[in-house]
């Protein structure tokens, strides 16, 4: 396997949709090319931070500020 | 009796199938229950697409709003939450048009760029490296970051990513076909890997004369 073939199969790889004789070939890639190795981790990781850190925080004030005005305006409409 | 039984057990109805029904009764405390429960999400969609704290503001309740309106118009068998999301994005993008005062928004716009489709850095980050930084710190470059990426990455990773959708319900709420997901997902994903590494690399030791002072003040992190 080829870094670009790599590159091809690393989105399948990280959303775990891969068969497995196609895993165990990247698997042997990934042992001895450190340069795919830091991607498929770095890549991973870069995934789990967006999803576990709030970057648009809703506050609670706000939270119930909108969700007043959402409520109050769909009893308006009906 | 026992055939209606049957057939509702084997499709495994979702929870908001029968807060909908209840809505469509004419009770709103079930859509307030519904609000409550994908606020956050909408309110994170409407910010990822209008970049923009009011507008997103907007956006939340508009879009929240007209799936009030709408809801004789969802189909029971379609996903409360995908059916909303849209809704929202439409929004977002008819907000996004009235700031850029009437120049069309498509989510195609600025992807010819090649930037970011190869990867260049290759050095290993350090182990958990968000937790060099505070949460304020973590959340500006985490957002800076992302607000970099062409919009029509932007938005395909906070879709399928960030808020869970599958790569066919990504496809179809912005009107994409599959593979066009697929291919903004790898590159949205490389390009912001490739930026973050700027600050979760490894540091590694002090290499200029200039670093020998450092010795003996060992990095944060390491
Ligand atoms: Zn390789």
């Amino acid at each position: 396997m080829t870094c670009t073939e790599f590159l091809q199969l690393l989105d399948d790889l990280i959303d775990e949709s891969v068969s497995a004789p196609i895993r165990s070939e990247i698997e042997q890639h990934i042992r001895c090319c450190e340069h795919c190795e830091v991607v498929f981790n770095t890549t991973r990781k870069t995934i789990e931070i967006y999803r576990s850190n709030e970057i648009y925080d809703l506050t609670p004030e706000l939270r119930e500020r909108l969700h007043a005005a959402i409520m109050a305006r769909c009893r308006g409409c009906r | 009796m026992s055939t209606i039984q049957s057939i509702a057990g084997q499709n495994e109805q979702h929870p908001d199938i029968a807060l909908v029904e209840r809505v469509r009764a004419g009770d709103v405390s079930a859509y307030d229950e519904l609000v409550r429960k994908y606020e956050r999400q909408i309110f994170r969609i409407a910010q990822h697409i209008t970049q923009n704290r009011e507008d997103a503001e907007d956006v939340m309740q508009d879009a929240f709003l007209k799936a009030y309106e709408k809801l004789d118009q969802f189909q029971g068998n379609a996903k409360f939450y995908t059916w909303l999301v849209r809704i929202a994005v439409n929004e977002s993008l008819m907000r996004l048009r009235k700031r850029r005062s009437g120049k069309m928004v498509s989510i195609d716009e600025d992807l010819k760029t090649e930037e970011g489709s190869v990867p260049r850095d290759f050095a290993d980050w350090a182990p958990n490296p968000e937790q060099n930084y505070n949460q304020s710190e973590l959340a500006g470059i985490l957002r800076k970051t992302i607000q970099g990426l062409p919009h029509g990455f932007r938005v395909v990773f906070a879709l399928r990513d960030v808020e869970g959708l599958s790569t066919e319900e990504t496809a179809e709420t912005l009107g994409l076909s599959v593979p066009a997901v697929k291919s903004r997902l790898l590159r949205a994903r490389l390009q912001l890997r490739e930026r973050l590494s700027r600050y979760f690399k490894r540091k590694t030791g002090p290499v200029t004369p200039s670093g020998i002072d450092g010795v003996l003040a060992p990095q944060k992190g390491n």
